[in-house]
Parts: C-alpha cells; sequence; structure tokens
C-alpha cells in the first residue's frame, strides 16, 4: 500500500471517528455557548425573536440589586464551603489512611456513600431531620438556641444550613481524592522523619502538607467551581427566601428565563456566572501554584 | 505489641463511630420509612424498632415511581452508552491517528472543561424547543451527552497502549475500526466499565436539566418526580422517606457492588480536571 494511499484512508477513518462527538459537542454544546452570548445583547423572551438592544442587559444588572444579593449569597456560600469542606475532607482522610484493610475500606463507604444519592434525596432527608417539628436534629439546635428553629425559613440559618447539606453530600468526593494523594506520599520519608525524632506535628507540616498541597489545591479549585454553580439544593430546601437571603445567580436566571420569560437577561446573568467561574479558576490556579512551590 | 494493638483498635473504633454518625441521616431515613405515620410523631427515639412496609406498599401504588424509574433507567443508559461510544471513537482518533485540526478540537475539549454547564440551559432550552423536543426522553438526553472527561480520559489510556500493537494488526490488513473494537477496547474494559458506571450515577442523579425540560408528570425522571410528591402526601414522613429511599436505591445498590470501579473513575476523572 503506497504512504499517500494510507494516509487517505486515516484521514477517512479519523472523520467517521470523530464525527459523532464532533456534531454533537457542536449542536449541544458550541452552539448554545455561541447562543447565550448572543442572547445577551437581545431583549429576546425565552421562546422567540428579539432585538439588539446593546449592553442594555449588562447595565441593567449592575442597577439590578437583587443581582448583587445573589452574586454576594454565592460569595459567602462558597466562604461556607469551600475551605471547611476541605479541612474536614482532610481531617477524615488522614484518619481513615491509617485504618487497615477492611477497616479502611468499611470507613470510607460510610463517609463516600452521600455523594452518590441524588440531590432531592439528600435535601428530603435533611428537610425531615431539621423539621421544626418533628426534626431528630432540633432538640440539638435547642440545646444551642434554647428554641427550636425552622432552620430553611430563617434568613440567619438557611445558608449555613444550606452549606451543611452539601458539605455532607459532596464531602465523599474530597477524601477520596485527598486518600488517594496520601497513599502516593512515600513511607520511607516517614520512617525517616520518625529515625530523626519528628513529632507527629511535624511530620504533618513538614512531610504530609506540602507533598499533599498539589491535591488539596485541585480539591480546592474543584470544590469553588462546584460551589458558585449551587442552585439544586437551595432551589429544593428555601427556594431562595427567606427575605431572598439564598438567593444566588442562578437561581435569578432561571426566575428570569422560566417564570418572567426573559431570556435576554437571563443570558446576561449566566454570562457574568460564566466569566465569574472562567476567573476565578485561572486566578486560583495561578495562587494555588505559587503556593505550592514555597 | 498488646498496648499498640489494643490503641489500635480503639483508634478504627473512634473512625467507624465517626462514619457510624456520618451516615446517620440515611439510617434515619430507613428508620422512619419503616414506621407507622402516627408512631414517627409520637417521638420514639433513635433505635430502629419497627418493620412496617406500608409506606413503600403505598408510595409504589399511590405515586407514579415506576414510570419515573423507567426514565431515569431508559435516558441514564441511552446516555451512558452514547457518551462512551462517540468519547471512544473521538479520543481513538485523537490519540492514535493524524488529522488537520487535531490539535485544535483537543484544546477545544479540554477548554470546555471551564464552561459552567447551567450556563448553558437556557440556550439549550431553546434548542430543544426548536426541535420539538421539550418534555420527551431526547430532550432529556442530548444536551447531557457533552461529557468531555471522558475523551480525555479514553485518550490518555489510549496513548499508553504499545504502538507495536497497532502495526501488528495494520499489517494483518485490520482497519481502524477493527482496531478500536478488536484491540483498544478490550484492553480498556477495566476503565470503560467505571466511565460507564459514573456517567450513568451523574445522569440518573441529574436534578436541574430535567427539571427544566420536562413539564409533565409523566416524563419526569426519579430525582425531579419524587419532589413533586411533598404537594400528593401532605403530611406523611415515613412516605417521604420511603420514597426517597426507594429513588436512591439503584445508586447506592450501584455503588456498593462496583464500589472500586466508582472510586477508580472518580479519581481518574478528577486528575484530568486538574
Amino acid at each position: 500500500m503506497s504512504i499517500a494511499n494510507r494516509r487517505r484512508r486515516e484521514l477517512r477513518a479519523a472523520i467517521l471517528l470523530i464525527a459523532p462527538f464532533v456534531i454533537v459537542f457542536a449542536v449541544f454544546f458550541l452552539y448554545p455557548t455561541y447562543k447565550v452570548v448572543a442572547l445577551s445583547f437581545t431583549n429576546a423572551p425565552l421562546i422567540g425573536e428579539g432585538d439588539w438592544v446593546g449592553l442594555a442587559n449588562y447595565t441593567k444588572l449592575l442597577s439590578d440589586k437583587l443581582f448583587f444579593t445573589s452574586l454576594w449569597n454565592n460569595l459567602y456560600f462558597v466562604l461556607l464551603t469551600v475551605i471547611p469542606t476541605t479541612v474536614i475532607a482532610l481531617l477524615i482522610a488522614l484518619t481513615v489512611s491509617k485504618l487497615r484493610g477492611r477497616m479502611q475500606a468499611l470507613a470510607l463507604t460510610l463517609f463516600f456513600l452521600p455523594y452518590v444519592l441524588p440531590v432531592s434525596v439528600v435535601t428530603m432527608i435533611w428537610s425531615w431531620m431539621l423539621d421544626f417539628q418533628f426534626g431528630v436534629l432540633q432538640p440539638l439546635i435547642m440545646a444551642v438556641t434554647g428554641k427550636a428553629v425552622p432552620v430553611f425559613k430563617n434568613p440567619h440559618w438557611v445558608m449555613p444550613m444550606i452549606a451543611v447539606v452539601t458539605i455532607w453530600w459532596t464531602n465523599g468526593f474530597n477524601v477520596l481524592l485527598l486518600i488517594a494523594g496520601l497513599r502516593n506520599i512515600s513511607p520511607d520519608l516517614y520512617e525517616a522523619a520518625a529515625l530523626d525524632g519528628a513529632t507527629p506535628w511535624q511530620r504533618f507540616w513538614r512531610i504530609t502538607w506540602p507533598l499533599l498541597w498539589p491535591v488539596t489545591a485541585l480539591v480546592l479549585t474543584l470544590q469553588l467551581i462546584l460551589q458558585l454553580k449551587l442552585f439544586d439544593q437551595v432551589y429544593l430546601l428555601s427556594n431562595g427566601g427567606p427575605f431572598n437571603q439564598s438567593y444566588v445567580v442562578l437561581m435569578q436566571m432561571y426566575r428570569e428565563a422560566f417564570q418572567l420569560n426573559h431570556g435576554g437577561y437571563a443570558s446576561a446573568i449566566a454570562m457574568v456566572l460564566f466569566l465569574v467561574i472562567v476567573i476565578v479558576s485561572v486566578l486560583q490556579f495561578q495562587l494555588l501554584r505559587m503556593g505550592g512551590r514555597k | 505489641m498488646t498496648a499498640k494493638h489494643a490503641r489500635n483498635i480503639a483508634f478504627s473504633g473512634i473512625v467507624l463511630i465517626a462514619g457510624a454518625i456520618w451516615i446517620f441521616p440515611l439510617y434515619w431515613a430507613l428508620t422512619t420509612s419503616l414506621r407507622s405515620e402516627n408512631r414517627i410523631i409520637a417521638n420514639t427515639g433513635i433505635l430502629l424498632d419497627e418493620l412496617n412496609f406500608s409506606a413503600y406498599a403505598a408510595v409504589l401504588s399511590n405515586s407514579k415511581l415506576p414510570m419515573w424509574y423507567l426514565n431515569s433507567v431508559g435516558t441514564s443508559l441511552i446516555i451512558t452508552a452514547i457518551v462512551l461510544v462517540i468519547g471512544m471513537m473521538c479520543a481513538y482518533a485523537l490519540s492514535q491517528l493524524s488529522f488537520p485540526g487535531r490539535r485544535a478540537l483537543y484544546l477545544l475539549v479540554v477548554a470546555s472543561f471551564m464552561v459552567p454547564v447551567p450556563a448553558l440551559y437556557v440556550a439549550q432550552f431553546i434548542l430543544m424547543s426548536d426541535m420539538n423536543l421539550v418534555n420527551t426522553w431526547w430532550g432529556i438526553i442530548l444536551p447531557q451527552l457533552i461529557v468531555p472527561v471522558v475523551v480525555i480520559v479514553y485518550k490518555q489510556f489510549f496513548d499508553a497502549i504499545p504502538k507495536e500493537m497497532r502495526e501488528a494488526v495494520l499489517l494483518d490488513g485490520g482497519g481502524e475500526f477493527v482496531l478500536l473494537f478488536k484491540l483498544y477496547l478490550p484492553l480498556n474494559w477495566g476503565i470503560t466499565a467505571a466511565l460507564a458506571i459514573i456517567t450513568f450515577i451523574s445522569a440518573w442523579n441529574n436534578f436541574f436539566w430535567p427539571f427544566l425540560v420536562v413539564t409533565s408528570e409523566d416524563m419526569m425522571t426519579i430525582p425531579v418526580g419524587i419532589t413533586q410528591v411533598n404537594d400528593n402526601f401532605g403530611v406523611a414522613y415515613a412516605r417521604m422517606m420511603a420514597l426517597a429511599l426507594l429513588a436512591a436505591a439503584p445508586v447506592i445498590i450501584g455503588y456498593l457492588l462496583f464500589q472500586k470501579r466508582v472510586t477508580e473513575a472518580v479519581m481518574i476523572s478528577a486528575g484530568v480536571k486538574g
């Protein structure tokens, strides 16, 4: 077979092989991406044509109080989840990785299991546990505050409790990554450190922490991006309330598009989220890399 | 030695107790679902002391749960099959063949990780509506077919296969499709299984998209459908928990059966994103 012939055959095969993915990717991903950008410059309703309005949607966003409330709530939720879940996951990973064989597998199963549950199952279970009248956790809340609290209807409790539910649900993923990271640290290092008389505290800060940092950084980054996309738990637990205290950006996008029929404005909101996530992930990636180098 | 042994056992015990506390919400859901409604309100402690399956019977006969199961199983299976096949084919071309635009395609796939998918939902909904697919299985399925991580993972695994094996098949006159399905795929059943399970679980668990694209109760998937029941049941904690556990049963059982594969897939796909 000549080389030219073979080349042509290879090209034909390549086209056939990539075609299905490329078509699906173009139609259901690239085109919608373009479409959101384009829509954000129009006053289109959800279904139907709109007119070009330039930056009007974006200037409207700047004076939209609810939008800033949403952004702030997203930020608040990130503060409530990202670092706490990483710390909790690290503690769990450090202890679970000390167990052997079956014990470790069992412990890992217990901590990971919530991660595979559908979000609405998670919210149903927690709504029941935190039920104002009969919730099994209300005695605990009463012990702290002296009275039962309808947590998802209370402006101070709502975001922290959604954060607790979210951490319970997604923490297993972080535990798993951190355990994998811990397994990659050579035991020789700890033996050498023990011979030198290093305390457990020193061993953690001098060996575990720096060597685990790339994985910790990955966990932090993935969590940050994930938690910025908050919608499901809020919609199901508090529906943005009370007094918009749990209203978040995707909630506003959903309301504008699907309840108020403002396709263009909702797209502008989506664009802001899009930009925030791109900027944040690039920035954090750089920052974390610098932290790791020290 | 025995002192150390005792300390180890104590340590394991503490970790397992912590694990048991962590999983308490699921235990509590189970306990609640197995009680009669009036005992739940009477506040009868946290021990599993009753095995009353009437809540399960009520849920199965009074809700559209069987229909939602069908929708969830159907759409999740189709999503998993298509995602794996088209992802694998594309990854094979990216890994083994040279063609113009190869690098650009690869970079595009990698860059797509950064796009928050929910930001596209408005446009995807409009697209589904233009295609008359709102409230259909295909409306649920099509936008969920974008799983770039599958392409990247397969590519990495294909990259690792020695070129000599490939040359041997080519000399025997086998084409690229023979190579992919007779050599590259069989060598990667492990990762295929892992990717299949995790793709299935995330399709099964997706809430936001099916919630948007489905408007009639008959077309709902499990995670969306179970949220509609609140209103029909009124105050019925045992039935709510029975419903939640029935909805979660397939993924819980799937995870327990294929635990190793699930953890493998989670680690590999997270590694790719880093």
